[in-house]
């Protein structure tokens, strides 16, 4: 992060403004991805006018930073119409969206727009890898040719690939293509569990001996292997525990859904309220979901307080967490990654070892009472 | 002396957080972050008030400065901002474009 942006978002926290806003505009999708966490029926999405109400009301809260995606965005009728209005409200926009439905008109239309950036979804540079992922048939060629015209026009396009076992091979493809086409390129190397707590998607993650190759690839880490990797500096003191928040869900960031619901993350679905029913910054503000998110620091974590990534090197994800029960508890998704990056075992790790085999104790689980050992750890899994 | 004449830019982002504009120019995703007194000189860029007036009013008016020193700096600021493709600057009123 710049050093302006981390002023800027450093402010935003001291003054509770929601700097940055995901808004999916649709959960509705013309490819059908394997690992994708959403529902595509729609389920009473927010009209035209509904969503440049809600615009104008995320304008005046201070949103700077204005994320459109889905779903597939472009599958509203009313797209341009709301990025219009988006733009002339001053957001710095970014859309994410798999660029099939972007043609010679469109292409132009958005780059009229002045953009920050339009983030595209590229799972491998071999069709056959990609549309098999997609299960658009002829969805990679599309999406190629949409990429061209956008960068001939001089927009910013990013990649955004998600690896899976069945394209991990690819990535290096998909680096090669990117450079290619004038593309900026990232990565994904988590599946996230469904919206509504499915987790059987989780089996499509890579393998940990391939998260290991991605985390020692020089070409990807935008720094060294040596520096990414460093061992944790242990657990966190008292004070810096008190003062360190998780990450910046809730604090200067949140997720609106195609129905008007907001949550502290797209990757948090801790309802805090829906903006057909109060404003936008009412609930930003007083919604008792997103209060409890904001009073959380490192010290209310039982187990991440003590665990020696808690220091600084954590990339905890407190939705991943939610998701797993408990937003106060370790992720183990996050605690694998954690691992796997530094050699070293979390405190979630060590502690879902010994609850497991606490579990076998059946004796001991049954005459626990309130504020046992056994309950404080269910607590923190 | 000609007037000078300011309008902001539309292929901007921008947004005042705390009293102070932030804004990022599409072209190079470059991030500015204006003070109190530069901020007043941006919102009021309209392209048809002159630079001289805008000061007078928007800058002499509220904060306590010399107007020669706050026109010359006001004059630097709109140059370096006109720079980085953020604000038009005309020596002629500047005619909103649709």
């Amino acid at each position: 992060m710049s050093g302006l942006i981390q002023e800027m978002s450093d402010k935003a926290q001291r003054l509770g403004i929601p700097l940055a806003v995901q808004l999916d505009l649709t959960y509705r999708c013309n490819e059908r991805c394997v690992h994708c966490y959403l529902d595509h029926d729609d389920r009473g999405e927010m009209t035209t006018a509904e969503i440049k109400e809600l615009l104008e009301q995320m304008a005046e809260a201070g949103v700077f930073f204005l994320t459109l995606s889905g779903g597939e965005i472009m599958m509203r009728r009313d797209f341009f119409e709301i990025v219009e209005h988006a733009r002339r409200l001053s957001f710095c926009v970014k859309l994410k969206t798999n660029a099939v439905m972007i043609h010679r008109s469109e292409a132009d239309r958005l780059q009229a727009l002045a953009l920050d950036a339009v983030q595209i979804s590229v799972y491998s540079h071999r069709a056959e890898v990609h549309d098999a992922i997609t299960k658009l048939p002829g969805s990679l060629k599309r999406t190629i040719a949409a990429v061209r015209l956008l960068v001939e026009r001089g927009v910013k396009v990013i990649f955004a690939n998600v690896l899976m076992r069945e394209n991990f091979a690819d990535y290096p493809g998909v680096q090669a293509l990117a450079a290619e086409v004038g593309a900026e390129y990232t990565i994904d190397p988590t599946i996230t569990p469904m919206m509504d707590g499915d987790r059987s998607i989780l089996n499509l993650n890579i393998e940990r001996a391939q998260l290991q190759q991605v985390f020692r690839d020089a070409s990807i880490l935008g720094t060294s292997p040596e520096e990414f990797c460093v061992p944790p500096g242990g657990p966190p003191t008292a004070d810096d525990a008190q003062n360190m928040l998780p990450c910046s869900a809730g604090h200067t960031f949140c997720y609106v859904s195609p129905y008007g619901d907001v949550y502290p993350c797209v990757q948090f679905p801790l309802p805090t309220g829906n903006v057909r029913a109060s404003r936008f910054l009412d609930i930003w503000k007083h919604s008792p979901q997103m209060t409890e998110v904001r009073s959380i620091t490192l010290s209310d974590l039982p187990v991440c307080s003590t665990c020696s990534h808690g220091g600084g090197s954590c990339t905890r994800c407190p939705g991943l967490a939610y998701m797993e029960g408990n937003m106060r508890g370790p992720s183990s998704q996050d605690c694998e990654k954690s691992f796997i990056r530094t050699g070293v075992e979390t405190a979630g790790m060590l502690i879902r070892r010994e609850a497991r085999s606490i579990d076998g104790l059946v004796q001991i689980r049954s005459a626990a009472g309130p504020g046992s050992r056994a309950e404080s750890l269910q607590n923190c899994l | 002396m000609s007037p000078v004449y300011i309008a902001r830019v539309k292929e901007v982002a921008a947004r005042s957080i705390g009293g102070e504009m932030m804004i990022m120019s599409a072209r190079d995703s470059m991030l500015f972050s204006l003070n109190e007194t530069a901020t007043a000189i941006w919102q009021a860029a309209d392209g048809v008030t002159p630079l001289a007036e805008i000061v007078r009013r928007r800058v002499c008016a509220q904060f306590e400065v010399d107007p020669a020193t706050a026109l010359r700096d006001a004059e630097e600021l709109v140059e370096g901002l006109a720079k980085h493709g953020v604000l038009k600057l005309s020596n002629l009123p500047i005619e909103e474009t649709p």
